[in-house]
């Protein structure tokens, strides 16, 4: 086999693992919905008809109809203009949480993995951080730092962190044991080399599976963090903001609780239907059973 | 067996150790300071340096981290600032509902869940099976606040048949208090038994294929017999394990919902505590919550020693 040959394998290996995963129904409706969602986030100044904090209290608390297809709120705002905007922090909120968790998830888990010293202390640890119910402790972290949207993300990535590091450290204790890392130690490469070019490179599926599960947690977190008062300030929309504004009208006004609801579903359920299939593709042994 | 059991005890002890660091540690975070912070922007130098002795925060951290050590093994979880009694109290007299809310939200779950999930690994890729797995999916990217609210609207407001909010009066009996219950419990119940029910379906299809239930069915057992006795039994340790996480995520998802439906629990504590920084109260509840999932874990390990033969040798 020539060098060109062996370089182009992975790659072909990677398309036809691609090409499998959309096959998959579900996974092929959740990415599109997700990349709609993603679209929709990008372009929100030129897709909204009004301002998302456009005032009009002539137009307070109109049903959804031709002018306003989500109908408004308590202030006229446009609420199908809020919730493509709400979007836009909900899915910012995710990837900052799952970007920041795993930094700190898969440093502990491979650190754990690896070195046998710090696996106990480091497992421990973790234990202790996942006895916390999820949200609970994002709310005791929030009242400590005080409620901003960089502590919701900062509070969520540390409640999140523990259940990647689970993964990895899971994961790295096996590889750890395989011959090709014992042949990379034998040949003297270092350490760090290792962790992340041999050890990490095969940790990839199980941190994709689990990331995209943290993306839906942290998105519905941060949903209900806002909903309560202690995420975002209550003036910024999101779809847990919106939720609890419209919970006051619900009432007069369900549509303001409706869509904001409908649209955390929609991405959650995109967003674990993509996981799921990731999962059942990366891990034969559950694919025949969940 | 008994080194099994005292294992066990010690690696909950060290986590619950750990835990009592985390909750110190989470408070002095806190940018500034933690006196100040809870008197707000109107409190006088004064007030401040006196809760800052009354809380021993003038002490060195070590110290305080002894001395909150020690209170806590003297069983003492300190005093709420704005309650005027002591956590420990406040916890109590919130528990009922909380307690109310997690056990029939968890037997919601159950009933729904179980029967499908061993229903739809019995009758694997039926239509049965696919509309079970995906209305799971689907239950469990529902937030259950939003949930509660859909259901207090049309259910309470609309149709008037439950209760809209709160617990029932001073002197209510324990039945009025669960319909006060029911809304909460069922948007709880519907939105966590997605997880049992996915875990049972799994559960039971990696035993559903064993050597032994093919042995029960050749023996003329009926299936009836062969599914509830023979595999279910064997299922059970996955199933009694999620059972005891969801327990863990109700008393979390309680928090959120307690406050849509109006309902005096721990959660509602502990989101008020949050909104006039009483640390104490955020503390107390904390490691509580914390101690019961823990404890709730053991429970299940020691199960484990009941259900599974395998575990005692």
């Amino acid at each position: 086999m020539t060098d060109d040959t062996a370089s182009l394998l992975p790659q072909r290996h990677r398309l036809k693992f691609v090409g499998q995963l959309f096959r998959r129904r579900t996974v092929a409706v959740g990415v599109l919905v997700l990349a709609v969602f993603l679209v929709i986030a990008v372009l929100a100044p030129w897709l909204t008809p009004y301002s998302p904090s456009k005032l009009s209290i002539v137009n307070r608390l109109k049903p959804p109809g031709a002018t306003f297809w989500f109908g408004t709120d308590e202030f006229g705002r446009d609420v199908f203009s809020r919730t493509i905007y709400a979007g836009r922090l909900s899915l910012l909120v995710g990837f900052a949480v799952v970007a920041l968790s795993s930094v700190i998830g898969i440093t502990l888990g491979l650190l754990a993995g690896f070195f046998r010293r710090l696996d106990t202390p480091i497992a421990r640890l973790i234990d202790a951080m996942m006895a916390f119910p999820d949200i609970l402790l994002a709310i005791a972290l929030v009242a400590a730092l005080g409620p901003s949207l960089m502590t919701v993300i900062v509070a969520l990535a540390i409640v999140y962190a523990p259940r990647l590091a689970r993964t990895v450290r899971a994961s790295t204790l096996v590889i750890r044991e395989l011959p090709y890392v014992e042949a990379a130690q034998a040949l003297g490469i270092s350490t760090f080399h290792i962790m992340t070019r041999h050890v990490l490179r095969n940790l990839v599926s199980p941190i994709l599976v689990q990331g995209t599960f943290l993306f839906s947690s942290a998105m519905l977190a941060e949903a209900g963090l806002s909903f309560l008062g202690l995420g975002v300030s209550p003036e910024i929309p999101t779809w847990g903001t919106m939720i609890a504004s419209g919970r006051q009208y619900i009432g007069q006004a369900d549509w303001m609780t409706y869509f904001p609801g409908f649209a955390i579903i929609l991405a959650v359920l995109s967003l674990q239907m993509v996981g799921d299939g990731l999962r059942d593709m990366l891990d034969p042994r559950l694919q025949r059973n969940l | 067996m008994i080194r099994y059991i005292l294992q066990r005890l010690a690696g909950m002890i060290v986590v619950m150790f750990l835990v009592v660091t985390i909750v110190f540690v989470i408070v002095r975070v806190t940018p500034g300071d933690p006196a100040a912070v809870m008197l707000g922007p109107d409190a006088t130098p004064q007030d401040v340096a006196d809760l800052r002795t009354k809380l021993g925060l003038d002490q060195p951290i070590l110290l305080q981290y002894v001395f909150y050590f020690g209170q806590l093994l003297r069983g003492d979880l300190g005093q709420s600032i704005f309650l005027n009694m002591s956590v420990g109290s406040a916890l109590l007299e919130r528990a009922e509902p909380t307690f109310f809310l997690t056990l029939f939200s968890l037997a919601i779950a159950s009933v729904i869940a179980l029967p499908v999930g061993i229903y739809a690994a019995y009758r694997r890729g039926s239509f049965v099976d696919q509309a079970a797995t995906t209305i799971a999916m689907l239950a469990a990217s529902i937030p259950s606040f939003w949930l509660g609210l859909i259901l207090m609207q049309f259910f309470a407001v609309r149709f008037n048949l439950f209760p809209v909010s709160g617990y029932g009066g001073p002197g209510s009996t324990l039945l009025d208090r669960l319909y006060h219950l029911a809304l909460p419990a069922i948007a709880l119940g519907l939105v966590s038994s997605a997880l049992i029910m996915r875990f049972t379906r799994a559960s039971m299809l990696d035993v559903l294929g064993d050597d032994y239930v093919r042995t029960a069915r050749a023996k003329g057992l009926t299936e009836r017999h062969v599914v509830l006795r023979h595999a279910l039994k064997n299922a059970l340790i996955p199933i009694l394990t999620v059972l005891g996480l969801t327990a863990a995520v109700l008393i979390s998802g309680a928090v959120v919902t307690e406050t849509v439906f109006g309902l005096p629990g721990v959660g509602n504590l502990v989101v008020s505590a949050v909104l006039r920084r009483d640390y104490p109260v955020i503390q107390g509840a904390l490691l509580v919550i914390a101690g019961i999932y823990v404890l709730i874990n053991f429970a299940i390990d020691m199960l484990y020693l009941l259900v599974d033969p395998r575990v005692r040798y």
